[in-house]
């Protein structure tokens, strides 16, 4: 077994260095909770949204290093994007990483430097710490007030 | 004969060889990841002798029927061998009459039948329950459930920073009021053994009703209920050896005699017609429904196994293999061990420096070292002391000193992966 293929260099600098962390922007117009009741770990993800653009991002919380890792990345591709490609993205990295199998190289190619993310496919009980930041988001987009859960 | 009775002498002196007793449970023997098992995920559950997996087997193809109603043979059988099982139970925890030993599905709903059929119609609105801060979650929500039905409220009897019951705090929650006091007898998540027997006296003194969730005790300390005069006492078939399934709920007779039963159907009646029912009499009024029969005998088997042993030799090998890895984890520099009382057994649950519980359980699993990473079921405990989750390595008898071994280089290996 290739650790080296969940805990890729990428991911361990962004786990000793997150970035947009711990940070809430100035006028934050979204802002969402996410659990994993599995394992406790929590994220909080806020956006900064003028005229439809992700002009600011950060999150806060604990957990593992790909929680983290995962987030961190995430909060790098959103700034400037705006919502709709956010809400792509969301969906892009979330069929990834919940499809069985093999990514294709054009799926992979899709989500650029966030592909590193899906070295967690070989290891089915993390996949939820991967998703958890991006469903947070999902949840801030639609400014939903429950927080999420992985469950 | 029994694979257990192979490690005791002529004249009954134990002797107690690890390498013999791993010979008996199957699974240990495997390769994962490239590396031996190492099972550190006891606290979780046991894996099981081959003396169980047979008696589940031999159930299934010699004599697999139905209980308590059958006139034929096989019925005759499952019938014997299952209330044998409560025999072997009576006499495993030193229960006072077979009567008292109700076969449930686990600790859990063990005490959910307490909380419902003892609680629902003598707690009211003002009375006390009092648990402690390192509960599991199943001695704490089944208690919130009643306290919602009735109006009663949970008091909670603080721990010290080594993970003991702050036993002067603990009296002094005691009152008037407490009804009922429910306790863990050894802690999941730190490995305390908690003076159980001071703990009920106490209570007793103040006409509270006691239980005990003997979950983990119960496959590494000897538990004689009589003499730690609790008036219930909870464990889990899988913890101690058994099948998943299947656990215990030991009652004084008086208290279950006087308690409604929990759940209604067959096996639990005397007499039923529309207008009136008559329940039938302990231990089968609070056995409603086909129960899991192979499991109760699996569990039997389990305990015979345990018994062959003894479980004072048992203690005292684990003893020595978990001293010698608290040792040695602890000396890895950035580990904290969290529960550190005077008394325990069992477990470690650990903290490392900058690296999350999940990425030591993943890194651990890749050299074969299976291990719990998470809140282990006692949010509030890991609230109690600042993090959301720790590693837990959970031994059991048949573990070794080489096993700690192998957990130790595994978190050099963590700290290695991590390093800043």
């Amino acid at each position: 077994m290739d650790l080296r293929a969940l805990y890729e260099e990428v991911i361990l600098d962004h786990n000793r260095n997150p970035r947009n962390y711990p940070k809430r922007p100035e006028g934050t117009s979204h802002t969402a909770e996410g659990h994993n009741p599995l394992c406790g770990d929590h994220v909080s993800v806020h956006l900064r949204v003028e005229n439809g653009v992700i002009q600011d991002v950060g999150f806060e919380g604990e957990g593992c290093a790909i929680s983290t890792a995962s987030a961190s990345l995430m909060t790098e591709a959103l700034k400037g994007k705006p919502e709709a490609d956010a809400n792509t993205l969301f969906k892009r990295i979330h069929d990834a990483l919940m499809t069985d199998g093999v990514n294709s190289d054009q799926v992979t190619e899709s989500l650029g430097k966030l592909a590193v993310l899906l070295g967690v496919k070989q290891y089915p009980m993390r996949v939820k710490c991967a998703t958890l930041p991006w469903h947070t988001l999902h949840a801030a987009l639609k400014r939903a007030d429950e927080p999420v859960t992985t469950e | 004969m029994n694979g257990a009775e192979r490690h005791i002498s002529d004249h009954g002196r134990n002797l107690f060889d690890v390498n013999e007793v791993r010979k008996d449970f199957p699974v240990l023997h495997q390769m994962v990841n490239g590396h031996p098992l190492v099972y550190l995920d006891n606290g979780a559950t046991s894996q099981k002798p081959r003396a169980v997996i047979d008696a589940v087997s031999h159930y299934y193809e010699t004599y697999n029927a139905n209980i308590h109603r059958g006139v034929h043979f096989l019925s005759e059988n499952a019938t014997r061998e299952y209330e044998a099982a409560r025999d072997t139970v009576q006499k495993f925890i030193n229960a006072a009459d077979r009567r008292e030993i109700i076969f449930v599905r686990g600790t859990t709903e063990g005490i959910n039948l307490v909380a419902q059929a003892y609680g629902r119609t003598r707690l009211k609105a003002g009375d006390e329950i009092v648990i402690s801060t390192m509960e599991h979650h199943s001695n704490i929500v089944p208690w919130q459930m009643l306290c919602q039905k009735t109006g009663a409220k949970l008091k909670v009897a603080p721990i010290t920073d080594e993970g003991e019951i702050d036993v002067e705090a603990y009296l002094g929650l005691l009152g008037a009021k407490t009804r009922i006091v429910s306790i863990v007898h050894l802690s999941n998540s730190l490995g305390t053994i908690n003076p159980v027997k001071k703990i009920v006296q106490a209570a007793r003194e103040h006409g509270a009703m006691t239980l005990l969730d003997g979950a983990q005790a119960v496959p590494h300390i000897s538990v004689d209920v009589q003499d730690i005069g609790c008036d219930f006492y909870a464990f889990s078939g899988h913890k101690v050896f058994g099948p998943t399934g299947i656990g215990i709920l030991h009652g004084r007779r008086e208290l279950l005699e006087a308690m409604e039963p929990y759940q209604g159907g067959g096996d639990m009646i005397r007499t039923v017609s529309f207008e009136e029912t008559t329940y039938n009499d302990l231990p089968h009024k609070f056995e409603a429904g086909t129960p899991n029969i192979v499991g109760a005998i699996g569990l039997a088997s389990a305990l015979n196994y345990v018994s062959n042993l003894g479980i004072d030799a048992i203690a005292a090998h684990e003893d020595d293999v978990v001293a010698y890895a608290t040792e040695q984890v602890a000396a890895i520099p950035g580990i904290r061990i969290i529960g550190t009382a005077e008394k325990k057994s069992g477990i470690i649950s650990f903290l490392m420096d900058g690296v999350h519980p999940h990425d030591i359980g993943t890194v651990l699993d890749s050299q074969g070292v299976a291990i719990r990473a998470g809140h282990h079921c006692t949010m509030p405990l890991m609230k109690r002391f600042g993090v959301a989750a720790t590693s837990r390595a959970s031994f059991a008898l048949y573990n070794t000193k080489e096993e700690a071994d192998a957990l130790v280089t595994a978190i050099w290996k963590v700290k290695e992966m991590f390093r800043r």
